[in-house]
């Protein structure tokens, strides 16, 4: 046992676990607080009045009653936007480069792993399907979805971002551009020609769709019940094990040592032995595994994906990865968790706290404000040294 | 590929489309065509696309008579994009093409009011499948109809049901769209006509992650939640707020009438109160050629039609029609524009697959049906097989 | 060596009285065609190539300037009005270009990747529609619900103030756009302003309450127009009705008359924009363009040129704002999307970021692109598939090719293709700016 655990560096395997707790724990404390303290400035306004006439309660307890829920909820999202959020950020790290196809690549690893799940549900495999069978055909989607979108990645830097390396700032970033908007007509293209259909709906088999409850809380003439579905344990529990395998990857392998080094400086990690055409592919590859995994749990949260459901979720992302600090890995994570509870708190709290003038509408607004003004006041993110932007 | 090779295959292509170019002018003798102009590409391309096939499948079924007659008709469909510049680029285009008598579209108001400018100038007809905005009416042009009921009536019938089914608290959704907003607003200014406590009225541009927007429906508990759009949101929607444990009625408006929403909202439709949306278009019990329409497109497309296909379908009959009753009234020759667009409007009683239609002076449909029409099966398709649970029928306003 | 034999053609034909000749020649050939076939698309590409043509051969710069004016005063409206849609794509080729050519000051000559552009262009339709239409007494109506018979704010005449406000505005709204993004670079810029575009069209879509002002989705209608004299009509049916066969009317006057107040501000952009490539800014916004370190060693001072850069750029696209909302009488969020800023983007890289005959070519290509060739190929493949015609070697029917395959659905491939080949082959543009020449034969070089 104690040779096995010299193997491997226990330490890197928790440490990430422990960081997405304290992240976690932390900006949900956070954020309620605030919500907590905003309710107690409005009960006493006219805000508070309009809830009273509507609901028969006050802003603080409309508040507490729908915090949890509304943590849970956007834990949730937020894991989501981390997974796709390391692909930006490893891109980036190594190459000082948003890779704008990204969106896309998540929205191709969807695709394929609910493609197959239709496939096995239309040869009648599905329907009778024990629970185990169930994940593991779960697990098969979400391991295909990963191998193409990895496939597609390492692709597309071949063809349209190598031809392009030294040249100056802007080339490769449009280029990527024009990548994102081929994929997505490409993608539209494929799934004409196969199945004649714009929308793919994840089909039900498992018992994906059920909801733990954790209990019943009272909110003036109505119950809230308060729970979590299956759904989105898996996809919180799938995200932790991308981001502590990615982790270790890159913080415990030698493998990694090598992605860090090309990071830190390309020449002179040329110059050590490394193949840094290597590397990048690699990087590409790990990231577009990343989100191709991400574009299944996500076509396994919100059922129905097209086309274009890469753009939102990937420039969501990219705000997260900015917001904690672009290059770096535990930035990722903590934009991403911040991000998706923002969201979500914007969307739920905005409608009551404003009388209805502003809803849920600007919940993305909200996300695009907060990117600026973390820009403008520290550009480095929030856990960012200032890794610097390649003049 | 190399980069020589890659330059002369895109060289080759260009070179191809600007042959293509060349063959656009020559038309025949007897030559008509229809136009169709609706979203073809870019997110609404879903229903955009379905619109465009129905009136495919009209002309193939109802063209006929006018090929009897001699002439050669075909369809000429373009795609606005939803974008107001393109539809009004096309429109031009589609007007100085002396062979197209009429056209099949838009989908989004926002497109069809310019564009409609271009047609009432060259004396088009436009014989609207979805445009609900009431502006596209009001102004009173010889050339512009539609079939469809307008948001001021629909969302007015909603607001009806629901007092009627005893509704005391409402919530309203809707997916910011001119379509779906449109209607929610009147839904929501009947409803407070109705005395129902609007507990909420928010639009959502959102496609799948409603749970930001589910607490405050869920924690204010409304009897009914009222949803204005289409029906993948809406039933996504609706399946997100069943799964947090929402037990009450959902109500939608006939963008929900399409067997994907059974698809994805699956049996938590059939769960709680129960959801009900409003149409215009005739199901299959009433009107037995929808039943036809629903089983030769699914044949040909290999897909069920969204909404609004089957009233693509009947704008394009309607066009067919009046084309071939301006022929006969004039000799047997080619028809004008303004001959058709009177003829359109001098048709009384026309049965359509979505209901019969008569236009009244500024081109909407005398005396709509409604119906409110319950889901029973959680099967895709059955949905066809939805029961009416209520039938009304309108006039449109003055 | 194919391209150097044909230009080597290309240089004895470019010389003395030939080159005269030729143009001349394309012009009238291109005229012709389009007279007698009006509803031909390659006519109609001929003779806007005879554009091209004017540019490229050598002559003298007063035969370019007569010939260019009687092109655009006499012989376009002329078959605008026989066709009209060739009428609108011209219009919407001058608008597109004083977009591209504002985008191409920010892009081009400031080197910022400005990738929510189409929100000045918002602006200034949005500025106009607001107050030329019967909106101010709709603000407590919700969207639908207005009464008819509502006033309007401002009589339509203020449209051509409005022309000028909306300048202003719009610099106003790129220097507030400016500011906090003064310390980004590359690619954060990129992204703060796609945010930014993006914000701009969810508030345009969004703000119906507590206050209507912009009506949501539903857009926003009738827009008022400036007042066309009747004697405007009459007149220009005397001079031409013989010529274009049949008397126009008011609506064809009106499309000409924006078209002419198109050109005529994109001919003042064009002057503007020359002034400022030739000036002590413009050399400074090449030096931050360059090297933004080296830049500010020179002691240039950096938020100024980054804030003029936005300023100008966006001023250009809220004039055009206004002149669409006028044009259109309608103006809808649906017009302002991420799909338009790139676009504009595509039409500049195309082109040539930074030449300013380059931009004008790029925004003439995508727009043809997107509203003919596409459109007209696709038209052309659905004829096809409509008849029994089969392509002979391989004998498959064209009734059996998918009804997927039909190019007009495939804009963002084309813009995606349109951008990724540039890059990769042609980063400078089709005409490249007269500095970058230097630069790229100054790498070839090496």
């Amino acid at each position: 046992m104690k040779r096995f655990l010299r193997y491997i560096n226990v330490y890197e395997l928790v440490r990430p676990i422990g960081q997405l707790l304290v992240f976690s724990v932390g900006s949900a404390a956070a954020m309620s607080a605030i919500v907590v303290a905003l309710a107690l400035v409005l009960d006493r306004s006219a805000v508070g009045v309009h809830l009273m006439e509507k609901l028969n309660v006050t802003v603080l307890t409309y508040t507490l009653t729908n915090l949890p829920q509304v943590v849970i909820d956007g834990l949730t999202i937020g894991f989501v936007y981390a997974a796709i959020a390391l692909g930006y950020t490893m891109v980036y790290g190594v190459l000082q480069f948003i890779n704008f196809a990204h969106s896309e690549i998540f929205a191709v690893g969807a695709f394929v792993g609910v493609e197959l799940l239709i496939f096995l549900q239309s040869a009648g495999v599905l329907a009778g399907a024990s629970l185990f069978m169930a994940y593991a055909y779960l697990l098969l989607a979400i391991l295909l979805g990963m191998l193409a979108a990895g496939g597609l990645a390492v692709a597309v830097e071949r063809i349209a971002y190598r031809p392009l390396r030294g040249a100056s700032r802007l080339v490769p970033l449009i280029s990527a551009i024009g990548v994102s908007f081929l994929l997505q007509d490409v993608i539209r293209l494929v799934e004409g020609l196969t199945s004649g259909q714009f929308n793919r709906i994840m089909p039900t088999f498992g018992n994906f769709d059920d909801r733990i409850i954790f209990g019943k809380l009272v909110l003036g003439a109505s119950k809230l019940t308060l729970g979590i579905s299956i759904k989105s344990i898996i996809v919180i529990v799938v995200a932790v094990l991308m981001l502590v395998g990615l982790n270790y990857l890159v913080n415990a392998t030698r493998v990694g040592k090598a992605i860090r080094a090309v990071a830190q400086d390309m020449p002179t990690a040329s110059l050590m032995g490394i193949n840094v055409n290597r590397i990048i592919s690699l990087t590409f590859l790990v990231g577009g595994l990343l989100g191709g995994a991400a574009g299944v749990l996500y076509a396994l949260k919100f059922t129905r994906i097209d086309p274009f459901i890469g753009f939102f979720p990937g420039l969501k992302a990219f705000t997260a990865a900015v917001l904690g600090g672009i290059g770096n890995m535990t930035g990722a994570l903590l934009g991403g968790i911040i991000l998706g509870l923002l969201e979500t708190f914007a969307g739920s709290y905005m409608g009551t706290f404003t009388m209805g003038a502003a809803g849920s509408e600007y919940k993305d607004i909200f996300a695009f404000s907060i990117l600026i003004l973390v820009l403008i006041f520290r550009p480095q993110g929030l856990m960012g040294k200032n890794v610097g932007q390649k003049a | 590929m190399s980069k020589r090779r890659i330059s002369v295959f895109s060289m080759m292509v260009a070179a191809g489309m600007t042959l293509a170019l060349i063959g656009s002018a020559g038309a025949a003798d007897k030559a008509i065509k229809v136009a169709t102009q609706s979203p073809l590409s870019g997110d609404q391309s879903l229903t955009g696309v379905d619109i465009k096939r129905g009136a495919e499948m009209a002309l193939e079924q109802l063209g006929g008579p006018l090929t009897a007659l001699g002439f050669k008709v075909t369809l000429a469909p373009f795609d606005d994009q939803a974008n107001p510049d393109n539809g009004v680029a096309n429109a031009k285009q589609i007007v100085s093409d002396p062979a197209i008598l009429g056209i099949v579209g838009h989908y989004n108001s926002g497109v069809q009011i310019p564009s409609s400018e271009v047609y009432h100038t060259s004396g088009l007809v436009n014989v609207s499948p979805a445009n609900t905005n009431p502006k596209v009416t009001t102004r009173g042009y010889l050339e512009v109809n539609r079939i469809v009921g307008r948001d001021d009536v629909q969302g007015v019938v909603g607001a009806d049901f629901a007092a009627a089914k005893g509704v005391k608290t409402a919530f309203v959704v809707h997916d910011k769209s001119a379509y779906g907003q449109g209607i929610a607003e009147f839904f929501k200014k009947r409803a407070e006509e109705n005395k129902i406590k609007l507990l909420g009225f928010e639009g959502t541009e959102e496609k799948a992650n409603f749970d930001a927007l589910l607490s405050p429906v869920i924690a204010g508990n409304p009897d009914m939640v009222y949803f204005g759009g289409m029906a993948a949101q809406a039933a996504l929607l609706f399946k997100q707020a069943r799964e947090k444990g929402y037990e009450g009625t959902f109500m939608s408006d006939d963008g929900f009438d399409s067997a994907d929403a059974a698809k994805i909202g699956g049996k938590t439709l059939l769960s709680g109160g129960g959801t009900f949306y409003s149409t215009v278009a005739g199901p299959a019990s009433v009107y037995p050629g929808t039943a036809k329409f629903i089983e030769d497109f699914t044949a040909k497309y290999k897909a069920a039609p969204q909404p609004f296909a089957a009233q693509s379908f009947d704008c394009m009959a309607i066009v067919l029609k009046a084309i071939e009753n301006a022929a006969v009234a004039n000799k047997n020759e080619v028809p004008t524009r303004e001959a058709v667009a009177k003829a359109v409007r001098a048709l009384q009683g026309f049965k359509g697959i979505t209901g019969t239609y008569t236009f009244n002076a500024i081109g909407d449909p005398e005396k709509s049906l409604y119906f409110i029409q319950q889901v029973k099966s959680a099967d895709p398709a059955a949905w066809p097989t939805n029961p009416i649970v209520q039938t009304l029928e309108i006039a449109p306003p003055k | 060596m194919v391209s150097s034999y044909l230009k080597a053609l290309f240089d004895k034909v470019n010389q003395g009285p030939l080159a005269y000749v030729f143009i001349l020649v394309h012009m009238i050939a291109g005229t012709f065609l389009v007279y007698t076939q009006p509803r031909s698309n390659l006519a109609f590409l001929v003779l806007i190539t005879s554009f091209l043509s004017l540019y490229f051969f050598r002559a003298d710069a007063r035969f370019k300037l007569i010939v260019a004016a009687i092109m655009a005063l006499v012989i376009i409206p002329i078959i605008g009005v026989r066709n009209i849609f060739y009428l609108e794509v011209i219009f919407q080729i001058s608008v597109f270009a004083a977009l591209a050519l504002g985008l191409n000051i920010v892009v081009g000559f400031a080197g910022l990747l400005d990738l929510g552009y189409v929100a000045f262009y918002a602006v200034g339709a949005y500025l106009w529609a607001f107050f030329g239409s019967q909106q101010f007494y709709v603000l407590h109506f919700a969207p639908g619900t207005q009464p008819a018979g509502l006033p309007f704010l401002l009589p339509g005449d203020a449209f051509y103030m409005f022309l000028l406000v909306g300048v202003v505005i719009a610099g106003l709204t790129g220097i507030l756009l400016g500011l906090p993004v003064l310390r980004l670079k590359g690619d954060y810029l990129a992204i703060v302003t796609l945010g930014f575009g993006e914000v701009i069209r969810v508030l345009a879509n969004n703000l119906d309450k507590p206050l209507n002002i912009t009506n949501g989705p539903q857009g926003i209608t009738p827009i008022q127009r400036p007042t066309m004299p009747e004697f405007a009509v009459d007149w220009f049916n005397t001079i031409f009705s013989p010529l274009i066969g049949h008397p126009i009317s008011r609506a064809d006057m009106y499309n000409l008359m924006f078209y002419i107040l198109a050109l005529m501000v994109i001919i003042v952009i064009i002057f503007v924009t020359r002034r400022l490539d030739d000036s002590k800014l413009g050399r400074a916004w090449t030096a931050v363009r360059e090297d933004e370190t080296a830049a500010i060693a020179q002691g240039i001072p950096l938020v100024r040129m980054k804030l003029t850069a936005f300023a100008v750029g966006a001023s250009f696209a809220g004039v055009m704002g206004v002149l669409l909302a006028a044009s259109r009488t309608f103006i809808s969020p649906e017009s302002f999307t991420f799909m338009q800023s790139i676009g504009v983007l595509s039409m500049v890289i195309l082109g040539g970021s930074g030449s300013i005959p380059g931009v004008i070519l790029g925004a003439a290509t995508v727009t043809i692109l997107n509203l003919q060739v596409l459109q007209g190929f696709s038209l052309y493949l659905n004829d096809l598939r409509q008849s029994d015609a089969v392509i002979p070697v391989i004998n498959f029917a064209w009734k059996n090719l998918s009804t997927q395959l039909d190019p007009a659905k495939y804009q963002k491939l084309l813009f995606g293709l349109i951008l990724i080949l540039m890059m990769i082959f042609r980063p400078a543009g089709l005409i490249p700016a007269k500095r970058r020449k230097r630069d790229v034969a100054r790498e070839e070089t090496k």
